[in-house]
């Protein structure tokens, strides 16, 4: 049926594959401004945006006026304005590196879904194949590598705008970005302990790790958000602070910083920041439930062929390899946004750390307490693998 | 195709790392590092070795190199002062000139470096094999190199409480 695809220079099939990701993420990304809106006005116990609408969906008799109170519309009118704005450029900012820093932005921030796989099928043998763009064996450190790249936008979006508050955002932002790194990358290290087990090949990368949450026994389905509490809790704050999300956003805080970084900012240059910022949510939500919350197994202790079994007692087509990839996208995705809803949830819950607590909370707590986790985990597998 | 990626990539390096030794803007400078050290990474990728062109890109691209910056802009170098050429500078200077064309006059009368035979490795066992070099053969510099480390990080912890306690004689 797809023998065609397959026909296609090989160079032209992941230029398409790398678009056909991207064009599913850019869009989530640009709803996920609109949903934190919308979340914002349903814990406030408000409406929220429900006005925007398109004249004949607004005819449809109940979708329309349900879609319309759902406020599906202001994306576009959203996207639109964006669109359309002046694009103005400021005379004092230092133009090269103006325009560059939304730029780079967005580069890393879409690059990281390269290791990253979302989704699985099984071939004709019954061997699970992860869906990605780059099957890599180090998917853990080609995420954290390229996604450090990206504090280079908010520097050089803060110095390029040659203005008091932009600057202090970036010199925040480099701070604070780096300070996290460490605690979110020793708080991993446990997971890729267990999962290089003795006898096996060493990977990093993330298909070995839900490989390994989707295991028979009470062990083996058990998730690794359970199995290790306190890696996950700190990879989870380590992934706020490096997202700049609430409590954390000390680099944007528009209180004291009147939104620091993209402060010199407008039209479509001021959306490409918060586009990357939702693709890094998307990114990281992602990480974060294939290390620590199943990957694509639908159910903690039921894994995907436990699941493609038993829909198969009544599904005629629930082997097919296509049903397949796209139940188990659909699984992983769901869970993506609904961490993508716990991130909206925390932004309107919680307060804004002072910067000076943000900068003790990291280095003074989260730190040492990676440290010590991973040394309990490091001699408790060693125990229990030996 | 390869061959043309390595084209590609080598001018890019090395265009970048001319434009860190010429830019007379700190900030230019830092950032053509910054491309340089990624012009290395897609090198190291071409050579197939993952690990160290994402660890390139990691500690040094994602890290140090933002620490430079940080510090270039929050001192706001401008490059206004040239640096002359004089006494110890000009002496360091040469000599590194002098090794950098031992080096490479070494690799052209050679012809091409003397390279032990590719081990070949299952497509996952890489980084077993390097993490089994690290704690085996390589341990000593492990070692020391973190020896090291240890030493500048107590350094700059001394450094900055001395830094405090005069701020508060002052």
């Amino acid at each position: 049926m797809f023998d065609f695809y397959f026909e296609i220079p090989l160079v032209i099939r992941l230029i398409l594959q790398g678009l056909a990701v991207i064009m599913v993420i850019f869009p989530i990304a640009g709803a996920c401004s609109m949903a934190e809106r919308k979340v914002a006005a349903w814990i406030q116990d408000r409406p929220g945006p429900n006005r925007a609408t398109v004249p004949w969906v607004a005819w449809i008799p109940f979708l329309g006026k349900f879609l319309q109170r759902l406020g599906v519309f202001h994306v576009m009118a959203d996207g639109g304005k964006m669109m359309f704005k002046e694009d103005s450029l400021p005379g004092h900012v230092n133009k090269f590196y103006f325009v560059l820093a939304p730029i780079v932005a967005m580069v890393p921030a879409l690059t990281t879904v390269v290791a990253v796989p979302f989704g699985a099928y099984f071939d004709a043998a019954g061997k699970l194949i992860p869906l990605g763009l780059a099957p890599l064996d180090i998917g853990m450190l080609a995420v954290f590598a390229v996604s450090s790249l990206g504090v280079y936008s908010a520097i050089l979006a803060g110095w390029a705008s040659n203005s008091k508050y932009p600057f202090l955002g970036s010199v925040r932002a480099s701070a604070q970005l780096i300070s996290y790194e460490l605690s979110m990358t020793l708080a991993v290290l446990p997971v890729f302990l267990w999962v290089n087990a003795p006898g096996t090949e060493g990977t990093m990368g993330f298909a070995r790790v839900v490989e390994f949450q989707s295991q028979p026994g009470f062990l083996g389905g058990m998730w690794f958000g359970f199995l290790m509490p306190i890696s996950a809790f700190i990879f989870l704050v380590a992934l706020f602070a490096e997202t700049n999300r609430q409590p954390f956003d000390t680099v944007e805080s528009e209180s004291d910083l009147v939104g620091s970084f993209h402060t010199e900012y407008g039209a479509f240059k001021w959306g490409l920041f918060f586009v990357a910022e939702y693709s890094h949510m998307i990114v990281g939500s992602g990480v974060f439930m294939l290390l620590f919350g199943g990957g694509w197994n639908p159910l903690p202790w039921v894994s995907l062929a436990t699941a493609v079994d038993f829909l198969g007692t009544f599904l005629p087509f629930a082997h097919a390899p296509l049903f397949v990839g796209i139940l188990s996208i659909a699984i992983f995705m769901g869970k993506v946004l609904a961490m993508i809803f716990f991130f909206m949830w925390v932004r309107w819950t919680l307060p804004r750390f002072r910067y000076d607590q943000v900068m003790k909370i990291g280095w003074q707590k989260l730190l040492p307490l990676s440290i010590a986790n991973l040394l309990f985990y490091a001699i408790a597998i060693a125990l229990i693998q030996k | 195709m390869a061959q043309f990626l390595f084209l590609l990539f080598a001018i890019f390096t090395v265009l970048c790392a001319v434009g860190v030794v010429v830019n007379k803007n700190a900030v230019n400078a830092s950032i053509c590092l910054i491309l340089c050290l990624v012009g290395v990474a897609g090198l190291f990728v071409q050579l197939d070795a993952y690990l160290l062109a994402f660890v390139l890109l990691l500690v040094y691209a994602g890290a140090v190199a933002a620490l430079f910056l940080f510090i270039v802009m929050l001192l706001d170098v401008q490059g206004k002062e040239t640096f002359g050429l004089r006494g110890f500078r000009t002496i360091a200077g040469f000599v590194a000139f002098a090794l950098l064309l031992a080096g490479i006059g070494s690799v052209a009368l050679k012809g091409q470096i003397v390279s032990s035979p590719p081990v070949s490795v299952a497509a996952g066992a890489q980084l077993k094999l390097y993490a089994y070099q690290l704690f085996t053969t390589y341990l000593l510099p492990v070692q020391i190199i973190g020896f090291l480390l240890l030493i500048s990080m107590l350094g700059v912890i001394v450094l900055s409480k001395k830094h405090e306690i005069a701020e508060d004689a002052k």
